[in-house]
């Protein structure tokens, strides 16, 4: 029976986690990948550093011209000397305050332009990169995994450039010239005022570990909730009809009451930090009041230093705040940086050529020379296979699942490279083909037929880059989709929703065929590409197979033996060898594996 | 499709939602005067304390140092002390009221129909959930009490200010009123510009997520160097907004920051007058410009407090456009003692909200206990509609069904979920165990149970999963393929021995071999119970006892598949591929 918590069940690892401790210091190869980032901004870091001083020196000096003004400026004029001095530091604060204020806007803009060039640069390298990368590592990784590092990820180190860097900046740069400025003030009272800094250090410290802890658990809880509501939601109809909803608000209700529990317990620390900080903020004032008062008294500083001290304090301490909230960004662009390293260290399995043979056009034969597939060294997919596939010939694979045809597509096809061995197409090892050769030769349809946003017109365009919208029609036309298409409410201008999502699969799949017909490939490759459709649109995409496979190389794969019937050859496969090979009548009429499976196959249609 | 789900604009005030989200604040009431009282006192604290700096200043005799000393340390504490309290406490009734309106929703959600989930997408209901509660948290829990909170501070410390020396307090108070106009105007145009940001990052975000999902086709093709224009362009349009929003915020901190500084500029020139004069002491004066600066913040920020408002009525009404959508489908009140499992379809009818024709009229059908009854059609000719209709995941619109005389509007759904279990042909995996997908509802099922119904999907497969029933599956865990998510969606709908089965199309991604041993026990299980099977396949149709002819929206012939085969022309074009088969293999 299950208990509350075990609903979930085990998985192996979770690759999302964040890591055990994010260290301030990032691993090698993500400060390679910062690093090559801001090397081109080199000389513009350069020249902010020296804006964000002079801004902050301007902003520092105005409690020191107040302190002047106070002492140098208030006391001859008390006395009837004329107001020149007052005069002059009030100008030199109004100069001060439009220095910085036009230093501190032009930092904004530099450092907010280079943080956008940045991120730009990132989404597009890991863009690429990802799109670089093999299919075998996307099966792997899952598109929902791709879809967090270029987005939440991405934004993480966003937030970190936006707001973070130049809040650190300014914190760090205002408290060590603060410091500075009290002790040249006044060494005495300067020390009184610096004393608690180690307590504040120490603190500071505390609250960054126990934060870093529950920013974690946040994280977490919170995903349990959006996964679990997700998939609710979307499953609505399973939800639904199997009596689900107790079960599921009693999971929810827990999930959103450990999420309540980790926010609560994130806004406890700072509701202890932030009070903490002004506690020994304010403590410090009256120490300095106190101090300073008495050393007043006695003229040994003179007010306008005190009331300086009370305006730097003020400064001192409300940048630690900012920085507490600072590290929990921090913390996150931390390590959404390890992710997309990590990301940008894969090598592509399937790496292309660095300047690959090309064929003017491809005739089309396929050549398997000992080429042998596996995952894991133990288990091959593949043995070893010598086949070829003569231009022009369609091909039906044949065998139960885990038999191997599907690897032997995606060999064709180079999703996958042969861990021994060779592919060839027209006597070119695949591996040594230019990539826009192989894929104008070699087209894979699947039963994954995916239509991206847009309509329909641009769905079958995808096939070939400017494509005119005749060429388009008539791929639709041979492919017996046009009827269907024009019945649209906008013909082939619908668009056809997110994924394809306003139209049936039936329908999907014919916008693909046409798609993969478009293309114009020698090698085309059917890997279940007709299983979603029924019986009325299928014959109607056999039939146009007929036309689409008479002057090109195919491969088909299919359950459904009513597929097989338009192939040349027949190839039976039982644990990724080949056991027959002939017509389909050869084959029938022997009594092989083939005969049997079709016999049953007539015997279900009777 | 209800149609009152259509109407996202309802003619209500902005404030109205959020109005009426107080009950979720009733339980935690005297909290929230505990914090507003404790608010109110750390104001005063902040407030005191440069007053006791100023008396330290023009302190007269040493001996009255250390007490005013004290006396701020005291303040100081308190003040220190007042905020913690206001956090510490805010805590339970802030998180409270988001968590609350979270289970909440999350109920009324799950008690929507199919109707008004096919036209919502979850994404849209997430943001409901997460940002829009987050949103409305952030403003009742901290947006409005900030905002009494600096309107408080702000009158006092203007007339304190005033009440020090009335001409530097009517220069202050001054040099407010540009603060206020520039971040009103800045929060307009802020909030407009991050939209945009929002908008083009979805656009991106979606990109991202086609060029993720769709990998193999771009790959097929060789397109990506196409979806990686498309990408830097969409990407590109974020930079530049992103640039133009930085500039923006650039424009206004810096202005933020120069205002209060010529202030003072103006404040230390007026003051060193008034000191001249005699009108003023020093100490006033230092007190004076600590108290300044504490006024730049509760200013500045009146803005961003503003547009938090502003953001969190939005937000309420979001949220309560989705609470106030009432279930079109309502639970009935009557039971079934001991199903049989008659099922009758009465003249049934249904008609999309809006659509000109109905997806089914005049469907006339009867199945009696025991009895399977296959239903074949074209794609889009209502059938999955049909198998919808049984455990009501849309009702009728005309005529009625019934189960053993009962019409399932009256039943309870509890009830009438429990007679009908739905295999589908796109079946939904939770991430969550195997033995939590199969018994989905069904929490009482024994192992014993389970175990029967994987064997009669032929998905003991999950026996041999790393943890056997304890695997994760789904899209967080370990991932099978689209014939072994068929077999587990199968087990789950004969887990719990329905009275009435029904199978959309769910054997659809089985090869050959499995599907004919899942036929072979699906026999025994449907011998038991009344079964309504969706076929594309001569194979699925043998399952039943008959077979239902669906065309143009209506039933138009039952018969066995062999009378149907043999006397409609349709269901021979739609099933008997052998037919035409035969004749090409014998033309070879």
């Amino acid at each position: 029976m299950t208990t509350a918590t075990d609903w979930r069940g085990v998985a192996s690892e979770n690759k999302d986690d964040l890591p055990e401790k994010v260290s301030l210091l990032l691993r090698t190869r993500s400060r390679k990948l910062l690093t090559d980032l801001l090397s081109p901004h080199r000389k513009a870091i350069a020249l902010l550093s020296a804006v964000i001083v002079c801004s902050s020196g301007a902003g520092l000096a105005i409690p020191y011209l107040v302190k002047v003004g106070i002492d140098s400026g208030i006391p001859p004029m008390a006395r009837g000397e004329g107001s020149g001095t007052l005069l002059t530091v009030i100008a030199v604060i109004l100069a001060a305050a439009v220095t910085q204020a036009l230093t501190r806007q032009a930092f904004l803009k530099m450092s907010g332009r280079i943080g956008q060039d940045i991120l730009l640069e990132l989404r597009r390298r890991v863009f690429d990169h990802f799109q670089r990368l093999s299919l075998s590592f996307h099966e792997k990784y899952t598109s929902g995994r791709v879809i967090s590092r270029l987005t939440s990820d991405i934004e993480a180190i966003a937030e970190l450039l936006q707001s973070g860097f130049d809040g650190l900046v300014t914190a760090v740069l205002t408290m060590f010239g603060t410091a500075a400025l009290l002790l040249i003030l006044d060494v005495h009272l300067g020390l009184v005022a610096l004393v608690p800094l180690p307590i504040l250090l120490l603190f500071t410290r505390w609250f960054r570990r126990q934060s870093a802890l529950t920013y974690r658990r946040t994280r977490e809880t919170v995903a349990l909730v959006i996964v679990h509501f997700v998939e609710s939601m979307t499953g609505i109809r399973a939800v639904q009809a199997f009596r689900r909803e107790p079960r599921n608000q009693e999971i929810f209700g827990q999930l959103n009451t450990d999420y309540r529990d980790a926010n609560a317990r994130a806004m406890q620390l700072i509701a202890v930090f932030m009070p903490g900080i002004k506690l020994i903020g304010n403590l410090t004032i009256a120490g300095v009041l106190i101090y300073g008062g008495w050393l007043a008294f006695h003229d040994e500083v003179t007010v306008g230093v005190l009331a300086a001290f009370l305006l730097y304090l003020r400064q001192f301490y409300e940048p630690m705040q900012e920085i507490s909230q600072f590290y929990n960004t921090l913390q996150s662009a931390g390590a959404a940086l390890e992710k997309l390293s990590g990301v940008l260290e894969e090598e592509p399995s399937v790496p292309e050529p660095p300047r690959g043979a090309e064929l003017a056009r491809a005739r089309g034969e396929v050549r398997f020379e000992g080429t042998a597939f596996s995952y894991v060294p133990e288990m091959p997919i593949l043995p070893r296979l010598d086949l070829t596939i003569p231009a022009g010939q369609s091909v039906a694979l044949v065998g139960a699942t885990g038999a191997g045809k599907t690897t032997l597509a995606k060999l064709i096809a180079r999703f996958y490279d042969p861990t021994e061995g060779r592919v060839l197409l027209d006597g070119v090892d695949l591996r040594d083909l230019d990539e826009t050769t192989l894929r104008g030769a070699v087209v894979m349809v699947t039963q994954e037929n995916f239509l991206f946003s847009g309509t329909v017109a641009e769905n079958i365009g995808f096939g070939r880059p400017g494509a005119s919208r005749k060429e388009i029609v008539e791929a639709a036309e041979a492919i017996g989709a046009h009827e269907f298409i024009s019945a649209l409410p906008d013909g082939y201008d619908t668009e056809v929703g997110k994924r394809g999502g306003r139209m049936s699969a039936g329908q999907r799949q014919l916008v693909a065929f046409a798609r993969a017909f478009l293309a114009d490939p020698s090698v085309l490759i059917l890997d279940e590409a007709t299983s979603s459709l029924d019986v009325p649109s299928e014959r109607l995409v056999q039939r146009a197979l007929r036309t689409i496979l008479a002057d090109r190389t195919a491969l088909i794969i299919a359950h459904r033996l009513s597929t097989v019937e338009i192939a040349d050859r027949v190839l039976v496969m039982d644990k990724g060898v080949i056991v027959e090979d002939g017509s389909p009548e050869q084959l029938v009429a022997s009594s092989g594996r083939f005969a049997g499976l079709h016999q049953a196959w007539l015997d279900s249609l009777a | 499709m209800p149609p009152d789900t259509n109407s996202p604009r309802r003619p209500l005030l902005a404030s109205n939602s959020l109005w009426r989200m107080r009950s979720y604040l009733r339980p935690h009431i005297g909290k929230l005067v505990f914090i507003w009282l404790v608010a109110i006192l750390g104001i005063a604290a902040s407030i005191a304390f440069p007053l006791v700096g100023k008396e330290v200043i023009d302190a007269e005799q040493t001996a009255d140092l250390l007490p005013l000393g004290l006396l701020a340390v005291g303040v100081g504490v308190a003040e220190a002390l007042m905020i913690f309290l206001r956090r510490w406490v805010q805590t339970k009734p802030v998180l409270g009221l988001e968590t609350e309106i979270r289970d909440d929703l999350y109920e009324h959600l799950q008690r929507l129909p199919m109707a008004f989930h096919s036209d919502w997408q979850s994404g849209q209901l997430l943001s409901r959930a997460t940002t829009d509660l987050s949103t409305i948290r952030r403003f009742l829990g901290f947006g409005m009490l900030f905002l009494v909170m600096n309107v408080i501070q702000l009158t006092t410390v203007t007339i304190v200010l005033l009440n020090m020396y009335w001409p530097l307090g009517l220069l202050v108070a001054a040099s407010a009123v540009p603060i206020i106009w520039v971040s009103l105007r800045f929060e307009k145009k802020y909030i407009k510009i991050s939209r945009q940001v929002q908008d083009e990052q979805g656009d991106l975000a979606t990109l991202v997520e086609e060029s993720a999902i769709g990998i193999r086709t771009i790959k097929a093709f060789g397109r990506r160097h196409h979806v990686y224009d498309s990408f830097d362009e969409s990407a590109r349009k974020v930079y530049a907004t992103s640039i133009d929003k930085v500039g923006l915020s650039a424009k206004f901190f810096t202005f933020l920051e120069v205002i209060p500084n010529f202030t003072l500029a103006l404040v230390l020139l007026l003051g060193a007058l008034a000191v001249g004069t005699g009108g003023l002491t020093l100490g006033t004066l230092v007190a004076f410009t600590t108290l300044m600066l504490q006024l730049v913040w509760p200013i500045a920020s009146l803005g961003y407090i503003l547009a938090m408002a502003q953001e969190s009525m939005t937000s309420a009404d979001r949220v309560m456009e989705v609470m106030d959508t009432v279930p079109s489908i309502r639970d009935g009140s009557e039971t079934i003692e001991d199903p049989r499992g008659h099922l009758r379809l009465e003249g049934v009818g249904f008609r999309f909200p809006g659509a000109e024709r109905p997806v089914l009229h005049d469907v006339w059908l009867d199945v009696r206990p025991g009895e399977t009854v296959a239903v074949v059609g074209a794609t889009g000719s209502g059938k999955t509609t049909l198998t919808a209709l049984v455990p009501r995941l849309v009702d009728v619109t005309s005529g009625r069904v019934t189960i053993d005389g009962h019409d399932v509007r009256d039943l309870k759904l509890s009830v009438l979920r429990d007679v009908v279990a739905t295999a589908f042909e796109e079946p939904t995996l939770f991430s969550m165990s195997v033995r939590e997908n199969l018994t989905l509802g069904h929490r009482e099922a024994t192992d014993e149970e389970v175990r029967e119904a994987l064997e009669v999907a032929q998905a003991t497969f999950v026996y041999d999963l790393p943890w056997g029933l304890d695997t994760r599956i789904g899209e967080q865990g370990m991932s099978l393929s689209g014939g072994q998510r068929q077999r587990l969606a199968l087990a789950r709908a004969v887990l719990s021995k329905p009275k009435i089965l029904v199978l959309d199309d769910t054997l659809s991604a089985l090869d050959v071999e499995t599907e004919a041993l899942v036929e072979e026990a699906l026999r025994h299980v449907l011998r038991e119970a009344t079964g309504i099977v969706v076929a594309h396949r001569a194979s699925t149709v043998l399952l039943a006892d008959k077979v239902a002819l669906l065309r143009g929206g209506t039933i138009t012939h039952v018969g066995t598949h062999q009378e149907l085969l043999a006397d409609v022309p349709e269901y021979r074009e739609l099933l008997a591929q052998d037919a035409d088969m035969s004749e090409e293999g014998a033309l070879r």
